[in-house]
């Protein structure tokens, strides 16, 4: 492979990721058809994964869980991107007491691990994927509504902006002309750093049963399940283990490879 | 002649990769004699600084020295190992920086840095560390060493933290001192105060100083010898008091003809055409050629070489120039006589108190009187300037009177309307007929927006200029206006010059057609002969649109060229105002004296003796009682103590506020 190809595998990855997440049902394998003919049948040359311990197909499983990732992942990062930045973005801007307030509600989330309170949220939701979703982005938003604040503030008063205030320009275009493209940049690779370890979190949350409820597939799940069998089906537990470790790697490339492209010192 | 210190012979430093190095110093041969201060002159971006780094060996991480001998002492500093060449180093070849901010460590006690020096390079003081460090902070002359020693950076003011880095140079009992723009940083006062320091010491310790600066001014006042540098190379070595007298470079002569004086005004000041070549490309003949007004055919043919005038002096030109510079008349100075109720700007009492917040609920225990009651008036088509040294409040009138920062209080009449009492949205209306102009033009431009949108960002928000194709040829013709290409609308602010960044935003304030333009401090990230083109066109359009300027900076001599009339400011309040031939002939207030007093001029004949000005400007948040300036003022009396003076008329227009006029 020439050089410019072997630097694009973490992208393919995220293609395919993406690919089986919004096409995979239609490859009609059904991921939760029962064959007891096949329990715990272990990877072979017809069947690169092998079967579960009810016979399931492991490959339709893993394409399943995919989705799954891929779903949560998305969703998580757009409501807690969105809501968080817009927050942050409006505290720094206004200042006063809705800055006051919305730091103090920052520092509170912080001082609280994540995983821990999405743990608490989903088992007071109840188990789902939906309710998996909120739980996540409760924790979520936190980190960009911090970032936003720190970005609009120090660009609130930079001297472009002050230009711009000065020949009249409204509030409005100020944000959305001055503010919001400069402020864009870093928030996106905290997004993509994001996507990371919402699959990260999503496998822990749905391995101790708060996410995807069974029969449904996801990668946190199968290990769960395949656990047990540890010793006589290693692959159970090993091929969605590699799919979460080759995506979070894929993914976590791809955000420092923006942040240098958007770093202004590497230019 | 004492054989030379330091010698430098075909130094060249490369930047870069390997395929196409920039060539930042192209062959540099300098001899510094014991005792001597030479002066590295030259514009930024000359290989000035690199000259110094790279004899030092302390280049950035892509440069490298690809030829050249430095001798120091007769040792070669490019041949020792790296062990031996960090004896050297802070050793006998001392140095200090530009920025005595960022050159300190903030988490050490300056007393230990200071000690750290000594450990490292005068062992024989070791036993004698603590008293060794007094010793060095009372010879640069800081209050208190024993107290000092035990403080951190932050509680020093930039003036000393200056001070603790030639104490720290000192240290090391150098027989060369290296200074790269020492007072570049500093205030005209504080930067008075550390000049004459180093002048003192060298005296006294017998070192030589290579003074990097690009301030004609600070080396006609420091330098024995003069050595000008333009695009990599040396072009002049000479005597201070003959280069002076007679530079021989066009380059050199063009630096002191750009330069603004009083003298000048009315009149444009000379500009050099064109920039500085890239260094990345491959020259055959003079490097300046292309610049130069006095340029034949032979000056392209072939590399110019170094040609001797009398007494050592050397200039690199085939057709040097001879004769002194053309003597300066007596400027003219058209004001008016004001008319009651004519102001364009009429400040009266400007306040900007920002509130200082503590504890949990974040109670108001106290202002920054950052403006205290600034009164001030401006005619149409005239130029205010507003003087002061950093911190005492400039910026903050400036903005306060545009509304950028809401005024706490007091009035400002703008063309029959109280700013300060406008709603927000008749504001916005009122915001086309005044503009403001920052310094750092890099920064007041939005990066990734392209140059036609900024400039038509006004015509946009006020809602002129007509339609998207009008609105097009508007932003073209402004472009025009300020000297730019009219192809510059496509390309973004990353691709200019700093001069041309500049012109930018004079054309984005032109864009809605103000009466009133706030230039804060506009020139003073520029070089010199960029900062003439930037002042040629203020005059320029002042003529033409008939604008008025407050014009903010800290620079006396741009102030003399372009002011009408000055206001000099101290910690919140102005101290003296009048027209500008009045206050810089004849100042009254002992700060106006003082702060004119300490502007390094060229004219050996016009120089005064620097009045020296104890300790630093007051915290705004902290004012003294009675006179703001009692503290440092040597004429201070009783009463200075107790109350505020009363403004004084000097003339019909001139006032200063100070007890010792209320007494005559």
């Amino acid at each position: 492979m020439n050089h410019f190809g072997w630097r694009a595998w973490p992208w393919l990855i995220l293609a395919v990721w993406a690919f089986l997440a919004l096409f995979g049902a239609r490859l009609a394998i059904d991921p939760n058809q029962i064959d007891l003919q096949a329990i715990l049948r272990p990877p072979g040359a017809a069947d690169w994964f092998g079967a579960d311990a009810l016979g399931r197909p492991v490959a339709a499983r893993l394409i399943a869980g995919a989705g799954t990732a891929f779903h949560v992942a998305f969703s998580v990062i757009l409501i807690s991107a969105i809501l968080g930045s817009l927050l942050g973005a409006m505290a720094a801007w206004r200042g006063g007491w809705l800055d006051r307030l919305l730091s103090l509600l920052v520092d509170l989330l912080m001082a609280f691990p994540g995983i821990l309170l999405a743990i608490a949220l989903a088992s007071i939701l109840g188990p789902g994927l939906n309710n998996l979703v909120i739980a996540l982005s409760v924790v979520g938003w936190v980190g960009y509504a911090r970032l936003a604040r720190a970005q609009i503030l120090s660009l609130k008063t930079s001297e472009h902006v002050l230009a711009a205030k000065a020949l009249g320009v409204g509030e409005g275009v100020i944000v959305l002309r001055h503010l919001l493209p400069l402020a864009a940049a870093p928030l996106l690779v905290e997004a993509t750093f994001g996507v990371a370890s919402v699959v990260v979190a999503e496998a822990g949350l749905s391995f101790l049963g708060l996410g995807m409820q069974p029969p449904d597939a996801s990668w946190g799940s199968m290990i769960r399940d395949g656990a047990r069998y540890m010793l006589v089906a290693p692959h159970l537990v090993a091929a969605p283990g590699l799919a979460i470790f080759i995506v979070v790697l894929a993914v976590n490339i791809v955000g420092d490879r923006l942040r240098d492209a958007w770093d202004p010192r590497h230019r | 002649m004492k054989p030379a210190l330091l010698r430098i012979r075909g130094l060249r430093v490369a930047l870069g990769s390997r395929e196409r190095p920039v060539r930042a110093v192209d062959g540099v041969d300098l001899d510094v004699r014991p005792g001597e201060t030479l002066a590295l002159l030259g514009e930024s971006g000359c290989g000035k600084s690199m000259t110094a780094f790279g004899m030092m060996r302390l280049l950035p991480l892509s440069g490298r020295i690809t030829a050249g001998q430095v001798l120091f002492d007769g040792q070669d500093l490019l041949a020792l190992p790296e062990r031996e060449m960090r004896a050297v180093r802070g050793g006998s070849l001392g140095m200090i920086f530009q920025e005595p901010m960022t050159s300190l460590n903030p988490v050490m006690r300056i007393g230990d840095q200071i000690g750290e020096s000594i450990r490292l390079h005068d062992k024989a003081n070791l036993r004698r560390l603590r008293e060794r460090v007094v010793e060095l902070l009372d010879a640069v002359g800081i209050p208190d060493p024993r107290r000092r020693a035990d403080e951190y950076p932050h509680q020093l003011s930039g003036g000393m933290k200056q001070r603790v880095m030639v104490a720290i140079a000192l240290a090391g009992k150098p027989r060369l001192l290296i200074a790269d723009e020492p007072t570049t940083a500093l205030d005209v006062t504080i930067q008075a105060q550390v000049l004459t320091l180093l002048k003192d010491l060298q005296r006294r310790a017998g070192m030589a100083v290579l003074l990097i600066s690009h301030d004609l001014g600070v080396v006609a006042e420091t330098a024995d010898r003069v050595a000008v540098m333009y695009a990599g190379q040396l072009v002049e070595v000479s005597d201070a008091k003959a280069f002076f007298h007679q530079p021989a470079h066009p380059y050199g002569r063009k630096l002191f003809s750009s330069l603004p004086t009083f003298g000048k005004r009315g009149r444009e000041l000379e500009i050099i055409p064109g920039m500085v070549p890239p260094l990345d490309s491959d020259f055959s003949g003079c490097r300046f050629a292309d610049r130069c007004d006095f340029v034949q055919d032979d000056c392209c043919a072939s590399e110019p070489a170094w040609r001797d005038l009398e007494d050592g002096h050397r200039v690199r030109c085939i057709h040097p120039r001879g004769g002194p510079l053309v003597p300066a008349v007596d400027g003219e100075l058209a004001t008016r006589q004001r008319m009651p109720g004519q102001a364009l700007l009429d400040v009266d009492d400007l306040k900007v108190h920002f509130p200082i917040h503590k504890g949990m609920l974040r109670r108001v225990k106290g202002y920054v009187k950052a403006v205290d009651g600034v009164s001030l008036k401006l005619d149409s088509s005239h130029t205010l300037a507003l003087v002061g040294e950093s911190g005492c409040g400039k910026t903050t009138v400036g903005k306060g009177i545009l509304r950028l920062i809401e005024p706490t209080a007091g009035r400002v009449m703008f063309d029959g309307d109280d700013l300060a009492a406008l709603q927000a949205s008749a504001l916005r209306k009122r915001r086309a007929d005044m503009q403001i102009i920052f310094q750092d033009p890099a920064a007041s431009m939005n990066p990734r927006m392209p140059v036609g949108e900024i400039v038509a960002e006004g015509l946009r928000a006020q809602g002129l200029g007509g339609n998207r194709e009008a609105r097009q040829r508007r932003v073209a013709e402004l472009l025009e206006q300020v000297g730019l290409p009219a192809d510059s609308a496509q390309r973004y602010p990353h691709e200019f010059s700093g001069g041309q960044r500049q012109r930018i935003c004079v054309a984005r304030a032109l864009a809605v057609e103000p009466k009133l333009i706030v230039c804060d401090e506009p020139t003073s990230a520029l070089d010199v002969s960029v900062q003439a083109q930037i002042l040629n066109l203020f005059s320029e359009l002042q003529q033409r649109l008939k604008l008025s300027y407050l014009f903010i900076t800290h620079d006396i001599s741009v102030i003399s060229f372009i002011a009408h009339e000055i206001a000099v400011m101290y910690l919140g309040r102005i101290v003296e105002q009048g027209r500008v031939d009045e206050v810089l002939e004849q100042p009254k207030h002992p700060y106006t004296l003082a702060l004119l007093s300490a502007v390094p001029v060229i004219d050996s004949k016009q120089r005064r003796e620097v009045i020296r000005l104890e300790g630093d400007m007051p915290s705004p948040a902290n004012q003294p009682t009675g006179c703001h300036f009692h503290p440092r003022c040597a004429r201070a009396m009783p009463v200075c103590r107790e109350r505020y003076p009363d403004v004084s008329r000097v003339s019909a227009s001139h006032t200063a506020a100070c007890w010792l006029l209320d007494q005559n």
